[in-house]
């Protein structure tokens, strides 16, 4: 796929999105919600945070008005595409059980319309990519997550705007999309006016089309090189130690207890970061006893039920359990995937209520080679 | 559209052939899958195990105990300790419960051929390597020297007395009964399991290990027999974690870079080692 750079000016946006509403896609976007900036239906583009911008920190996030007026000039909200594609709840099947005591079991059914999600960030890509691996790359693929990936169109935006919280240079997941594998559609870059658009996939090349727009002149490239180069500086980075075998060659360490004196236990870190995937099933039965539906919903390594064996919890303390996030996380998701599990996205350091910063834990492990 | 062939979280009906109380909180449902052409299709190999669904309650996992080659029918012995199997021994013989399988990678039992077996178990039943005896009982010939470690805690734990006297009476095979704590009617040995390993009859350089229940236990065995040189890819170990989905999706069986359910149960003690001796995976 030739990724030809097209200018598109903002009156344009409005555009483009009826033409996705027209072709029968649910769009979703960002805009201002209970303080924060959130993914939600997008319909006008009045509804996108023009001149917003917000303040991030470890435990910290607030939301500013800015100087200049555009639409995505903020980093990454609490959400990410994660709950678009791996639902908060959602139902798998269905039983029903008849006088003669015959059960019937019943699928349920996928979500199947198309949804297009726009302003979605590097780090969210990267994050989706890693989903895939796990839900559909796997032994066996989940029908659920498949259907409602195979409808997702994503309309990327390139981050000019880091947070203090992001961190997503050093591990190599932004803040620009690098997309070899097209999971992005097509990619914007917000100017100081209008934006740059290119395709990914033919499925967003077709969209362009449709919108007809110009080239692009070579200071639109120079203009998007030094919004890359200034978003790229981050004062936040990974500390240079080999994290992954350094962490397991560290689990007695007393750190993960001093770690533990702070942290609730709480799971809001797992709740916001867009990799994790943990989830319990549960049954619920409808109260005429007829019928119960099967249901998955997020679930967290930091929850008491998470490590429950018959009358046992492997871990029953808040220590085992941030050892087995930060664990997982950067070390044995390496193993799993390839990779690690974090892409810098911050969102962990934001929304802990008592601001564990992710960083600061693992150059804990550091010690003389930090 | 999905179909039911294709959402590998549903199950299928199964009809409760027979409902053995095995008495200690236990019980045995033999299960059959309404649909004869699930049946006919159904494969597993011990240490393998099912999700079983009680209608209205839940799934658990539950290891196999049938023979692989026994296409009629599948055995799961279950012990009484949360709300799904509590719902789940008040079934009858006829009723019907949800069950889909098999799940995992169970016991190295072919590359065991020709090889003496050393079984260590703890606890009650046991059932994954029950599976694993059975199928040796089923073709003593192709086996070893077979000894089996069976320890509890309370002398008054130990179920399935005749099923002990029975294997005792197989050739070439030694059974090494042992309670923590022993009580005056109790014949066979007091102590840990390992106090027996002295008494077993095997060739260290050919020999497999298959050992589940605790893992205090399986650890002091572990390290008595990699002491008497029974090579570390040799002992196998079944791990049990939360298991919620059986798919390697839901998470709760993570276990470092494991998932249990789909790279397991069965373990070789080299593959689990680095973790093994730590609280808290």
């Amino acid at each position: 796929m030739k990724m030809e750079h097209y200018y598109f000016s903002t009156d344009q946006l409005q555009r483009l999105l009826d033409n996705l509403l027209d072709e029968g896609y649910r769009c979703v976007g960002p805009q201002v919600r209970d303080g924060a900036i959130m993914y939600d239906e997008l319909s006008r583009v009045e509804q996108l945070p023009l001149g917003v911008t917000e303040t991030q920190a470890p435990g910290s996030y607030s939301l500013n008005r800015h100087a200049t007026q555009k639409y995505f000039d903020w980093a990454n909200g609490p959400q990410a595409i994660k709950p678009l594609l791996f639902a908060p709840q959602e139902k798998l099947w269905q039983s029903a059980q008849a006088a003669d005591g015959q059960i019937s079991f019943n699928t349920a059914e996928p979500e199947l319309r198309p949804v297009a999600i726009i302003g979605a960030r590097a780090c969210e890509i990267a994050a989706m990519k890693l989903q895939d691996q796990h839900f559909l790359q796997q032994q066996y693929s989940d029908p659920f997550y498949k259907s409602r990936r195979d409808n997702l169109l994503v309309i990327a935006v390139n981050c000019g705007h880091p947070a203090s919280t992001c961190f997503c240079h050093s591990t190599g997941d932004g803040p620009f999309v690098e997309d070899d594998e097209a999971a992005a559609d097509m990619v914007l870059t917000e100017l100081e006016h209008g934006f740059l658009i290119a395709a990914h996939t033919d499925r967003g090349e077709k969209i362009l089309e449709d919108l007809g727009l110009d080239g692009c002149h070579q200071q639109h490239l120079d203009e998007s090189a030094s919004i890359r180069a200034r978003a790229s500086i981050q004062d936040k980075q990974l500390p240079q130690f080999d994290i992954k075998s350094r962490l397991l060659n560290e689990l007695d360490n007393e750190a993960w207890d001093s770690i533990a004196e702070t942290c609730l236990s709480c799971g809001n870190c797992t709740s916001v970061c867009p990799t994790c995937f943990c989830h319990s099933e549960n049954d619920v039965p409808e109260l005429d006893g007829k019928s119960s539906s099967h249901f998955r919903e997020w679930d967290s390594c930091f929850s008491q039920g998470h490590s429950y064996i018959h009358g046992i919890t492997i871990r029953s303390n808040t220590s085992q359990r941030y050892r087995q996030w930060l664990t997982h996380k950067f070390s044995t998701w390496h193993d799993q995937y390839g990779r690690s599990g974090c892409v810098g996205c911050g969102r962990c350091v934001t929304w802990c209520p008592v601001g564990i910063d992710v960083i600061e834990s693992l150059a804990k492990f550091g010690g003389d080679a930090s | 559209m999905i179909n039911a062939q294709h959402n590998p979280h549903q199950p299928h009906e199964a009809i409760i052939v027979e409902r053995i109380d095995e008495g200690a909180d236990m019980f045995s449902l033999r299960l059959k899958f309404s649909d004869p052409k699930l049946q006919d299709d159904y494969e597993f190999e011990p240490g393998q195990f099912n999700m079983l669904y009680l209608y209205g309650v839940g799934e658990i996992a539950i290891s196999i105990v049938s023979d692989p080659e026994d296409s009629h029918i599948i055995d799961h012995t279950i012990r009484i300790i949360g709300r799904v199997t509590r719902g789940m021994a008040n079934l009858k013989t006829g009723d019907r419960i949800g069950l889909r399988g098999s799940y995992g990678r169970g016991w190295p039992i072919l590359e065991a051929k020709q090889k003496d077996v050393i079984i260590v178990t703890g606890g009650l039943g046991c059932a994954p390597v029950v599976s694993a005896i059975n199928y040796i009982e089923q073709r003593r010939g192709d086996y070893g020297r077979l000894n089996i470690v069976q320890g509890v805690k309370h002398s008054a734990d130990l179920i399935w007395k005749s099923r002990y006297d029975r294997w005792r009476q197989l050739p070439q095979t030694r059974v090494f009964l042992t309670a923590d704590v022993g009580d005056a009617l109790w014949p066979w040995h007091v102590g840990p399991v390992t106090t027996l390993f002295d008494q077993m009859e095997y060739d260290p350089d050919n020999v497999t290990v298959m050992m589940c229940g605790p893992e205090g236990m399986m650890r002091a065995a572990c390290t008595q027999l990699l002491e008497k040189n029974i090579a570390s890819s040799q002992l196998f170990l079944s791990m049990e974690r939360n298991m919620q989905c059986a798919l390697g999706h839901c998470g709760h069986c993570q276990y470092g870079s494991k998932f249990i359910c789909k790279n397991g149960p069965v373990f070789s003690y080299d593959e689990i080692a680095d973790l093994f001796s730590v609280k808290g995976f």
